[in-house]
């Protein structure tokens, strides 16, 4: 009878454990499969325990090129959709101005629409404009579906700013170039940093929107399409493995530093 | 130059002393039209303005050779319905079907979140957060390995008997769960769930824990707060969520082409095929335009009927 009442109790903790599980599973598989020997071009068996993957991470040709260009990629287009996406949330929160629902609605269908559906139509107005497939189509087209998310992350975090922060400024005689800087920026920054980074991650791990509009460019995700194919090589295993790691101590690090912080303060 | 940066007038208290009835700067009435420009013309020239040119292709007629022309030959709907119908079903029946296991799975993670982590908070939300790093099409592929043919996940399903009841739905065949309806599903749920933790997280997050105290203080059990209390006030998470899983999930392909078989194959592989393989511009237009249709009417529907139409 105890067992059972603890079970009640811990009901909701049992089973959120079990979809975090469920989350990470995929990773574990992952990050083992890293250290694989497979017999045959693909490797989804177990075979046997080999660093040679993790040793020599580039040795599958054209993947670190692909990589590079993904990194590239994404680097550009976190810039591009990050300043656009600023501007346009800030404009929307501070200022009263004509068309607002019309501006809200196309801002939010990018959210709405299935990639697919944004990708073929994209491609047909290249296609249509005899554009080059490659690098600046993908750049475009992730910007394009990078800044509805920047818009909301920094749309959420100006909103909720106390606007006498910044009359407070101005009482002090800061300009207003002088209060955007010192003032309003810094209390963005977590929503403009939090766009960034979702964008970061968007673009980079973008497989549809790519595979339409890039011509004979190969990015990294196009690449590991590639190989479920002709052969999965166990060095996309280590990279997907080494972003997973990196990402962790990333944040962990942001928060480790960001309690120091506000211990100093305390 | 504003007027906020010159000394106010001595005289007029009121501008002073209630400046939140005005917004907190006026720089000349361009500024917002400046602002906007950029981000706004590259949403309508790229997002808007293909949607007209994939309208366009949709009704054209002619050939890779000789090019296509506008002809309003609204037959290619027609023939596009006739011929895809079966995988414009099977994209609603296998997304319907992950976003309600998404939001089965998910809301208890995000409770615990947001009411029972405690200390461990900021690790569990690093950890549902995280995988993205790793490259989705990575993380499917382990699916691969997961749901082998007899292996652990497999055995385990079948002597749970779960594989006769699911095989009894149709969802697999035999003792087998990859290249089934099952793995897909099982894919789309497994890569769309964060994007319905997330939005639960939020909305569970903003909800007061003295409202929990005064529903148990008002003699309710812990089920009759959660449905009458809890519930409620986290539908714009719900609401938020399915959308964000539907929508992408009805629209994916790579789930449908790694998981599954030739039998699995959603909307998206059609348009994918069609566009890149094809090469028939007007008939995957048209396929993507009703996909496109069907999705922002339930959207609409959705939102109307639940009520929160303050999602933007």
């Amino acid at each position: 009878m105890a067992f059972v009442n603890w079970l009640k109790r811990h009901l909701v903790v049992i089973a959120g454990l079990v979809t975090l599980g469920y989350l990470l599973l995929p990773n574990v598989i992952v990050t083992v499969f890293s250290f694989n020997k497979p017999k045959g071009r693909f490797n989804y068996e177990w075979q046997q325990f080999s660093t040679d993957a993790w040793k020599d991470p580039c040795g599958v040709a054209d993947m670190c090129g692909s990589l590079s260009i993904s990194l590239q990629i994404a680097l550009w287009a976190t810039v591009g959709a990050t300043v656009l996406g600023t501007m346009i949330a800030f404009a929307l929160v501070r200022y009263r101005f004509r068309a607002r629902g019309a501006i809200n609605s196309l801002i939010f269908l990018p959210m709405a629409m299935p990639e697919v559906v944004m990708a073929a139509s994209l491609l047909t107005l290249f296609l249509n404009l005899g554009a080059q497939l490659g690098f600046w189509t993908i750049l475009i087209a992730h910007i394009m579906f990078c800044l509805s998310f920047v818009v909301t992350a920094v749309k959420a975090r100006v909103m909720s700013m106390d606007p006498r922060l910044e009359q407070a400024a101005q009482d002090l005689y800061a300009g207003p170039v002088q209060t955007f800087l010192r003032v309003t920026l810094p209390i963005a920054a977590p929503g403009i940093a939090a766009g960034a980074l979702l964008s970061f991650a968007l673009s980079f791990d973008d497989f549809i929107i790519t595979n339409f509009n890039a011509g004979s460019t190969v990015t990294f995700p196009m690449f590991v399409w590639g190989s479920a194919q002709r052969g999965t090589p166990v060095q996309i295993n280590v990279i997907g493995t080494a972003m997973f790691l990196v990402a962790v101590l990333f944040v962990l690090a942001g928060m480790v530093v960001g309690n120091r912080r506000n211990k100093q303060k305390a | 130059m504003s007027t906020l940066t010159e000394a106010p007038p001595p005289l007029d208290p009121t501008v002073t002393k209630t400046p939140e009835n005005k917004p907190p700067r006026k720089r000349g009435r361009l500024t917002p039209y400046w602002l906007l420009l950029p981000g706004i013309l590259w949403l309508l020239v790229f997002f808007a303005l293909p949607m007209l040119y994939q309208a366009s292709t949709s009704v054209q007629t002619g050939s890779l050779e000789d090019g296509y022309k506008v002809t309003w030959h609204l037959a290619t709907y027609w023939d596009a319905l006739s011929e895809y119908w079966p995988q414009f079903v099977r994209s609603v029946l296998y997304a319907g079907s992950a976003t309600i296991l998404c939001l089965l799975l998910g809301y208890p993670l995000a409770y615990l979140i947001a009411f029972r982590a405690g200390r461990w908070r900021n690790l569990i939300m690093i950890l549902v957060i995280a995988p993205f790093f790793t490259s989705f099409l990575i993380r499917t592929l382990a699916w691969k390995t997961i749901l082998a043919d007899g292996g652990p996940v497999v055995g385990a399903l079948n002597s749970l008997h779960v594989l006769d009841v699911t095989s009894w739905l149709g969802m697999t065949s035999g003792d087998r769960v990859l290249a089934t309806p099952l793995a897909v599903v099982c894919g789309l749920t497994y890569n769309f769930l964060p994007f319905m933790i997330l939005p639960l997280y939020t909305s569970l997050e903003r909800i007061d824990g003295r409202l929990h105290e005064a529903a148990g203080d008002l003699y309710a059990k812990p089920f009759t707060t959660f449905r009458k209390v809890t519930f409620p006030l986290s539908m714009p998470g719900v609401v938020s969520g399915t959308l964000l899983t539907f929508i992408p999930a009805s629209g994916d392909y790579v789930n449908a082409e790694l998981l599954g078989s030739t039998d699995t194959r959603m909307i998206g592989n059609v348009i994918q095929t069609q566009f890149l393989r094809v090469l028939d511009y007007p008939t995957a237009a048209a396929l993507s335009f009703i996909l496109m249709a069907a999705i922002l009417l339930m959207v609409t529907l959705y939102i109307r009927r639940s009520g929160t139409e303050d999602l933007v």
